[in-house]
């Protein structure tokens, strides 16, 4: 890979930095990323808008999925396994074939537990996976003042364009541009 | 957007919020010290109460046949119930896009562990020899002996193992780009915690796309669950035969009584918290006011549920069921039961007045009488339940004893032990969701478009 170099752009309001962002990506500049305090609609709106939306969803959908599938298997086998009868009710291998018996609703409630536990666990799991958490060494251009109350403008690109890009951060109104 | 706060002081900005929540992390006065002392006292005599019953045997405690269940089983679903608010303020006023959620659910979610995790106790305390916990679980063992899956008892550890995982899930979620705010903004050894436990959270862009989304997923299975918890927990009495439990009620009643009295402690613990932090711009009156309103109306709703009940027992026409009524309503526990009806069902009336729900003072007092109210509420659906079923011969009356009791209260003094702890060391308003609400830095304020 060709070298890139990574210019920040440091921006005290939300309005200037939704305006560098616009003019980089009317400019060809794609390799961008935003740092916020706290994840504001202004600036999801710029940099979601032609991307699709998170993968973080297919985690949760497999979790729920592989929950309810594992409940149904660990009370039907448990209870065909361990006969037991109570309160007239039973579930075990009928002779003829299939499976007789009366005790499935009650394994619907675990069927639910488990697909909110496996599906929580899975989403977490996503979440730190598609996050790249957790991050030994902060990422270049990250400054200790965009979890306070500062935006940055970070974006890569061949160190020939650099002078380019330095121009229209500090036109869109950065406090300060950085390599 | 708009704006949120209309004090004279003027909104706070951005960095404000991270100075004030930086500021309740400080090094505490006497008066925290003096607390954690009181509380580690009690705290002490609890724990010395249960050693005292493992050392002795069962026998120690109080209860006895018919009514096994006492104290123990009431004190854990009282606070299953409390660890209700929580994961509701987090998980279904999100999805309700419920703004002012945002100043107090991180306190209501620490509030829900910690009320799980002392409701978790009480299993082991009420079932004696507490190192064969495990046998509750699914777990392979050489006599190939499982669980029975048909048992509200079973459902009832799944749904309080998931409620717990979940909500710990949820809420350290919740907090890591928050510790991210505080590594950036400490020094020196905090530093170095807060730096290791945010795992190098920086809040990209690329970073929040993936946690809003898992939020929002995090909010739509907890929305289901918070119901189906105290569901399962109310199945515990109502698939059994016993008079006074056998009813399809249970369900909802349960889950209004635990919204109720969840409710009301996350009231007892921000109203201290707003006044000795100065948080009057992060909690409002509004935020009282909605508070105030949301227990006004659990509170209805439950008393028409009580209303329910004792119709129903009429309307049944069933002898033991209106026996029971009958001795519940006067007989030996019947100053619990009329207490409980004063607590739950006329005190919140007060709530009313909107003079009363932005009062401080008014409001603590209700949410304390409506604590006692909802404890009340689970002891009279277990002990005079049991005390007088269906056979003479099988009445029997209860009467704690000092082990139990230090028991019950050293329950309290762990669970503010735990909350006292974490809002020293935790940020216990949420510094970004506090952000998002807030009206963002704008400089051209013409060309803002808000």
């Amino acid at each position: 890979m060709a070298a890139t170099d990574t210019i920040v752009g440091i921006f005290a309001h939300v309005d200037t930095t939704v305006r560098a962002v616009e003019e980089l990506k009317a400019k060809g500049y794609h390799d961008v990323d935003v740092y916020s305090p706290a994840p504001l609609h202004e600036i999801e709106e710029v940099l979601e808008r032609d991307r699709p939306v998170s993968r973080v969803r297919l985690f949760t959908l497999l979790g729920g999925l592989t929950g309810i599938v594992s409940a149904f298997l660990l009370t039907i086998w448990t209870t065909l396994e361990w006969g037991l009868v109570t309160g007239g009710k039973y579930l075990q291998l009928d002779p003829e074939g299939g499976i007789a018996g009366s005790s499935l609703p009650p394994f619907f409630i675990i069927a639910f537990e488990l697909m909110v536990l496996f599906g929580g666990v899975a989403t977490l799991i996503g979440l730190v996976a598609l996050a790249r958490l957790p991050r030994l060494r902060p990422s270049p251009g990250f400054d200790p003042r965009f979890t306070n109350d500062r935006f940055g403008v970070t974006v890569h690109c061949p160190p020939e364009r650099a002078a380019s890009v330095r121009q229209i951060l500090g036109a869109a109104g950065a406090e300060e541009v950085r390599a | 957007v708009s704006t949120v706060v209309q004090r004279p002081t003027g909104t706070p900005s951005f960095a404000d919020v991270t100075r004030d929540v930086l500021r309740t992390l400080t090094t505490p006065g006497n008066l925290y010290f003096g607390w954690m002392c009181i509380v580690g006292l009690i705290l002490a005599g609890g724990i010395l109460a249960w050693t005292w019953q493992i050392w002795i045997g069962m026998g120690a405690a109080g209860k006895r046949t018919p009514q096994m269940w006492a104290m123990y089983i009431t004190s854990f679903v009282f606070w299953i119930g409390i660890g209700h608010a929580g994961t509701l303020i987090s998980a279904i006023l999100y999805l309700f896009r419920a703004r002012w959620r945002t100043s107090i659910f991180r306190a209501a979610e620490a509030m829900t562990i910690f009320a799980v995790m002392t409701a978790g106790l009480f299993p082991l305390i009420h079932a004696g020899r507490m190192w064969f916990a495990y046998f509750l679980l699914p777990y392979p063992n050489q006599r190939e002996l499982w669980p029975n899956f048909r048992s509200p008892l079973v459902w009832d550890v799944f749904a309080i193992s998931t409620y717990l995982s979940i909500s710990t899930v949820f809420f350290i979620v919740g907090l890591v780009p928050d510790i991210a705010a505080l590594r950036d903004s400490s020094t020196g050894w905090r530093r170095r915690i807060y730096a290791m436990l945010a795992l190098g959270w920086e809040g990209s862009h690329s970073q929040w796309r993936h946690y809003r989304r898992a939020y929002g997923l995090f909010a739509a299975l907890a929305t289901p669950l918070v119901l189906s918890v105290h569901s399962v927990v109310s199945w515990d009495f109502a698939m059994a035969l016993v008079p006074g439990w056998h009813s399809t009620l249970f369900a909802p009643f349960f889950v209004d009584g635990a919204i109720f009295s969840g409710f009301a402690m996350v009231l007892v613990l921000m109203l201290p918290m707003r006044h000795y932090f100065g948080w009057h711009a992060y909690i409002q009156d509004k935020h009282l006011d909605a508070m105030g309103k949301l227990i006004l109306v659990t509170g209805l709703v439950l008393t028409y549920f009580y209303v329910c009940e004792i119709f129903t027992t009429w309307y049944s026409g069933d002898h033991f069921e209106k026996a029971s009524l009958f001795w519940k309503v006067t007989d030996t526990y019947a100053w619990a039961l009329w207490l409980m009806y004063f607590c739950n069902c006329v005190a919140p009336l007060v709530l009313f007045s909107r003079r009363a729900r932005l009062s401080p003072t008014v409001l603590y007092i209700v949410s304390i009488l409506v604590l006692i109210g909802m404890w009340f509420e689970r002891f009279n659906i277990i002990v005079p339940s049991l005390g007088h079923a269906f056979y003479p011969y099988g009445w029997g009356i209860y009467v704690p004893t000092i082990t139990d009791s230090m028991i019950v209260i050293g329950s309290f003094a762990w669970f503010f032990i735990l909350f006292l702890g974490f809002i020293r060391v935790m940020p216990s308003l949420s510094i970004v969701e506090v952000k998002e609400t807030l009206p963002p830095p704008v400089r051209d304020h013409g060309h803002g478009g808000h």
